[in-house]
């Protein structure tokens, strides 16, 4: 029940990388006072990079552009955004949006 | 959109940052699966249990922690599964510049944490609430909430994925992983409150999926800087007049 030394490091590591990215910006942006123009574009921040995690896992979860039935991702995100959509409720998006690509993934056989 | 829309003013540090940990319920349901998950793909792939849950304690960073256990896996050197997390990361770097206006004049320990403690779903749900009720004295309690639910759920998670790896081997055959997509859908949708938030949405998704065979995940800042250019440049376009309020998330906050 003892981490290796690999294991040490690799945490040691990925701590280090992490919380810079996170903490580095927070206090230099802090001490400067940031132009109109950069406020507004962060302001697309959440939008765009939650967007670029989302494409990928819907239309390639194998790496290659899948566009068909078959492709439970795609269903179940076609089917969680309208749920999004038109419910504006994240949290039955969530459930409904599950159970909906489970089910469809189950009856597709995979 | 939700609850954590509704802006009240909160009277004492406590209700605030119990506030906060509610408003992070439903983000908190959506990262279970992916917790539990992440403890037994860890596992499979030869980590110890103590490695497993140190890396959950020590990075908290789902994706990253994800990725990393699969090229351990692979047996993939130290160093490239650093860089990698490096970049998979960057997209903090973003969201630390976002909040970092209202985090100004917070003592350092205040900002090491809240740094420490940044992931997707925190930053949507504070983000959110800094932008609607700015100036609040005790939003930084609000913030710390929503940090410190997700982090105790995260090593619960994890306890119980590296137990379910251990026991049954095709837990992380089972697709909960999607839960974490379909969270992000439900975050994302009700901010497209624009056309150039929309076109934001688009480019950002296309251009990732142009890019996703890019290595390391690098794809993800290409797509991400796209998205923000292009919203960036459909609001000059479309609303060019600068007297006009600048288009907001949740803009509606209904």
């Amino acid at each position: 029940m003892t981490l290796t030394m690999q294991e040490v490091l690799l945490i040691v590591g990925m701590f280090a990388v992490t919380f810079s990215v996170r903490y580095v910006p927070i206090v230099l942006v802090g001490r400067i006072q940031l132009s109109d123009r950069v406020q507004r574009a962060l302001n697309y921040v959440p939008v765009a990079v939650l967007t670029a995690i989302c494409a990928p896992a819907i239309f390639m979860p194998e790496g290659t552009l899948a566009l068909s039935l078959e492709n439970a991702a795609l269903v179940g995100g076609a089917a969680s955004i309208l749920i999004a959509w038109r419910t504006r409720n994240l949290l039955l998006t969530i459930v409904l949006g599950m159970v909906i690509y489970m089910g469809w993934r189950a009856l597709m056989g995979a | 959109m939700t609850s954590y829309a509704a802006a009240k003013p909160e009277d004492s540090p406590r209700r605030a940052f119990f506030h906060g940990a509610k408003d992070t319920v439903p983000l908190i349901i959506g990262a279970i699966p992916f917790g539990i998950i992440y403890g037994a793909i860890a596992i499979n792939a030869g980590l110890s249990p103590w490695a497993t849950l140190g890396m959950s304690l020590f990075v908290f960073a789902g994706s990253a922690q994800f990725i990393a256990a699969g090229l351990v896996g692979q047996g993939v050197g130290l160093g490239f599964i650093i860089l990698t997390t490096f970049i998979v990361n960057l997209r903090h770097m973003l969201y630390a510049a976002s909040l970092a206006p209202y985090l100004k004049g917070l003592p350092q320990r205040w900002l090491a944490l809240l740094a420490f403690w940044l992931t997707d779903e925190t930053y949507a749900v504070v983000i959110t609430r800094y932008q609607q009720a700015e100036g609040q004295p005790h939003a930084h309690w609000y913030h710390l909430g929503s940090s410190v639910a997700m982090y105790l759920n995260w090593q619960l998670c994890t306890l119980i994925g590296i137990v379910a790896g251990t026991q049954f081997e095709g837990i992380a055959d089972l697709g909960l992983d999607f839960a974490l997509v379909v969270t992000f859908i439900g975050i994302v949708v009700p901010l497209i409150v624009s056309r150039p938030m929309l076109i934001s949405a688009l480019v950002a998704g296309i251009v990732a999926l142009l890019t996703n065979n890019m290595e390391n995940k690098a794809g993800l800042m290409v797509a991400a800087f796209a998205g923000i250019a292009a919203g960036m440049l459909a609001e000059a376009i479309l609303q060019p007049d600068p007297q006009k309020p600048v288009v907001t998330l949740n803009g509606d906050g209904s």
